[in-house]
């Protein structure tokens, strides 16, 4: 039994009970909700280095054996993920200490963003469809709340869409869960990725295209993304980062997971999907970005753009590409949700986020333009900066699959968000501020700690890129290699038959 | 809604409705029942308590705040998991304590109705946050 | 027993659906409410379906005597029929809520209303 598997979702998920029963001590609220993200962060960073030793960790729920039980399943991948989620948690956790008004602590912010952690961490810890389904409902109705908490007329607004075209994809992957059971008569992942090679592959293909939309609209890819643009703007600062930095990659991850383990039965055409969404995806996500003046938007379509470097990680179904797509998301994550936390504080200074109406914040913040250069040069892929690495892996991996046009496209779509970024920094830091701009205040100090924390990480993960680099090529390795998770969960047997399917389909089709 | 035929049966069917929910939760070990449909059970008390004497009353008649409900019931299915733990065994494995009494009795407690006690608590205090929620306007 | 069924999720998932794509607020929901009842049946069929033999073991015994429903299905619908109900109650107070604030809840009259009355600036 290793507690550290489960203790990401507990320690969270206590600390929110426990917050609960706290309403009336803001003070006692604040300092438990960091505390716990500390301690998330602590308990992921041990799982880490328990999977970075001792390979895949696996406990099965109250001792019921898998397939019968549920299992919770730590490989590398898994791991990185919530050691970033927790890592993400604490840093907008911190922020969120002085960004969030009074009115929404006492709505419940506090014990919901703790529920929002405790879905991440479940989501990327299971072992079980159904039950990521569940985790994926966890996070979703926290971050319906979060999104929503305060009650302004755009989050109302916003929220509506964002509401309505999530639950559609939470129906369709239920629905796809349902086809999946009456197919194969399991739902635990690695008992699936044994039962499907034994299935009919075009029925499988079929299901696999129902999760492929319903994960799609999870993670923003075209042409479902118009939700995330619409919505992600409207929050607090402290909110929309973590927004941006998490939400979105749950369910890349979950297309990275179901598309390894599971459905890889006809990758010539799945995978050809997802290399097609995976360029549009960066293509309208940058061009739409041009087009936006509120710094919010502008950030919020660089999502999406970013977005498809990973499905183009996944799309390749090459040892480097998915390390490629695994460092990006971990690069992008970081970037990502340090620019929101930046366009935050730069609006407290201006009082403004549209590109038109600030100015000077050069002149007026030095060490804040510094901060935005390296998270936003990061996010372009400058060397040195982790972006750049995220990014040379990529394309190196489809110059290496011979796709020289998607190459082609990563690096187009690369240089316009360089331009982009640079609008952002000539409009807001550099050009002097209109005489009609509106008035700001200079903001508490503690903005600066997450910001400057997120920063070092982008600059730290560009210099000494080998560690994530070695994680990255060890989750690639095992995402490759299904019969490792599976022989995890199930035991070597299971593995042993897995692997000979998989040989004997390879043999096939040479 | 003012209604007296109403109202009258409201006081009589809460204390059975209540009463057969806890009936439920315990009935939830071996047999169909526990701790969700206990709960839904309970709430559905308090919805009939709310249709008859409105949101306010019913508020004043549950004391305790729907969210803290939720605290402690979230709170003790944690518990219930973290139990098995510490007897070594993986997480929210069932251990039971029998106490003998006197007569061939006995009784048995159990972290899997510590765990449904949870949900019930849990449930309670979810529909009576949604149901103040939509009531309270 | 399954083809019927199934033809009955196809009919609700497509009207579940329809009504998803109408401008009223309102009638989304009762798309979400029809979309997420076939998805249970569509589970629940999954399950294959038996009659009449409640997946119960009786006292004394360790495997059920005879033929017994499909219990897995059962508990994932009653999952998912709590998670539906969840979200539902959740999307029906935000359209109380857009209604109270927005006035309206025609998703083409959101943006101009919103454009409209929105005249908090927010720190």
């Amino acid at each position: 039994m290793n507690l550290f598997v489960v203790a990401p979702v507990i320690v969270p998920l206590f600390s929110a009970a426990v917050l609960l029963l706290l309403r009336h001590s803001q003070g006692a609220q604040r300092v438990l909700a960091t505390l716990s993200t500390v301690a998330s962060v602590v308990v992921a960073a041990v799982l880490m280095a328990q999977v970075s030793s001792g390979g895949i960790q696996v406990v099965q729920f109250g001792g019921w054996t898998a397939p019968f039980g549920i299992s919770f399943v730590a490989d590398h991948l898994s791991a990185v993920m919530v050691l970033i989620a927790s890592v993400m948690a604490l840093a907008s956790a911190v922020y969120a200490l002085r960004d969030i008004d009074p009115e929404r602590e006492r709505s419940g912010f506090h014990p919901l963003f703790q529920v929002l952690l405790v879905g991440i961490n479940g989501a990327f810890l299971t072992g079980d469809l159904f039950n990521l389904y569940v985790w994926f409902e966890v996070l979703l109705i926290s971050s319906f709340v979060l999104l929503t908490l305060g009650g302004r007329r755009a989050q109302l607004e916003g929220g509506i869409k964002y509401v309505s075209v999530n639950l559609l994809s939470s129906m369709l992957f239920l629905a796809a869960i349902g086809l999946l059971y009456g197919l194969t008569g399991t739902l635990n992942m690695a008992d699936l990725a044994v039962e499907l090679r034994h299935q009919d592959p075009g029925l499988v293909t079929t299901i696999a295209m129902l999760f492929m939309v319903a994960f799609g609209i999870k993670a923003a890819v075209f042409p479902l993304f118009f939700w995330l643009p619409a919505s992600y703007h409207t929050p607090p600062i402290a909110i929309s980062a973590f927004f941006a930095g998490m939400l979105t990659k749950v369910g890349v991850y979950a297309l990275m997971r179901v598309f390894t383990l599971l459905f890889t039965g006809d990758v010539g055409y799945t995978h050809t999907i997802l290399l097609w969404v995976g360029a549009f995806t960066m293509v309208s996500g940058v061009l739409t970005a041009a087009a936006q003046s509120d710094v919010r938007k502008i950030l919020s379509f660089h999502i999406i753009s970013q977005i498809g470097y990973m499905i183009m990680g996944l799309a390749l179904y090459t040892p480097l590409a998915l390390a490629g797509a695994v460092f990006y998301l971990i690069h992008n994550i970081v970037a990502k949700a340090n620019l929101f936390l930046i366009a935050g504080i730069a609006r407290r200074l201006t009082g403004s986020f549209d590109l038109g109406r600030i100015g000077g914040l050069f002149k007026a913040a030095p060490f804040l333009s510094a901060l935005f250069l390296i998270a936003a040069l990061g996010l372009a892929g400058i060397p040195p900066l982790s972006g750049f690495w995220a990014k040379l892996l990529v394309v190196l991996a489809a110059l290496e699959a011979g796709v020289w046009w998607i190459a082609a496209v990563a690096l187009g779509v690369g240089l316009l968000t360089l331009f982009s970024m640079t609008k952002i920094w000539q409009y807001a830091y550099w050009k002097p501020a209109p005489d009609d701009a509106p008035v700001g205040a200079a903001p508490s100090r503690l903005f600066y700690a997450p910001v400057v924390g997120l920063a070092a990480l982008t600059v730290l993960l560009g210099l000494w890129s080998t560690p994530l680099i070695g994680v990255a090529d060890a989750a690639a390795a095992e995402l490759l290699d299904p019969s490792r998770y599976v022989g995890a969960v199930l035991g070597p047997e299971a593995a042993a038959s897995l692997r000979a399917v998989l040989e004997a389909s390879l043999g096939g089709d040479q | 809604m003012n209604s007296l035929i109403l109202r009258t049966t409201t006081m009589l069917l809460i204390t059975i409705l209540l009463l057969f929910s806890v009936f439920l939760l315990l009935r939830g070990h071996d047999l169909p029942g526990g701790g969700f449909i206990g709960g839904l059970t309970a709430a559905a008390a308090v919805a009939l308590y709310v249709l008859a004497f409105g949101a306010q009353a019913a508020n004043d008649m549950v004391r305790v705040r729907p969210r803290a409900l939720l605290g402690v019931g979230l709170t003790a299915a944690v518990a219930a998991g973290l139990i098995a733990v510490l007897f070594g065994t993986p997480f929210l494995t069932g251990h039971w304590l029998i106490i003998d009494l006197p007569g061939s009795a006995e009784v048995k407690l159990s972290t899997v109705l510590l765990f449904d006690v949870g949900v019930y608590l849990v449930v309670v205090g979810t529909v009576l946050t949604m149901l103040f929620a939509l009531e309270g306007q | 027993m399954e083809v019927p069924f199934a033809v009955m999720v196809g009919v609700l998932f497509a009207s579940g659906l329809y009504l998803m794509m109408q401008r009223n607020l309102m009638r989304f929901v009762f798309g979400l409410l029809v979309l997420s009842g076939s998805v249970n049946v569509l589970i629940f069929t999954a399950g294959r379906l038996t009659r009449g033999a409640a997946p119960v073991i009786p006292a004394g015994l360790s495997t059920p005597a005879g033929e017994v429903a499909n219990a897995l299905p059962q508990a994932v619908v009653l999952t998912a029929i709590v998670i539906g109900f969840g979200l539902i109650v959740f999307t029906l107070v935000l359209l109380l809520r857009v209604y109270e604030r927005l006035g309206t809840v025609k998703t083409d009259e959101l943006g101009d209303a919103l454009v409209r009355l929105d005249d908090e600036d927010e720190v």
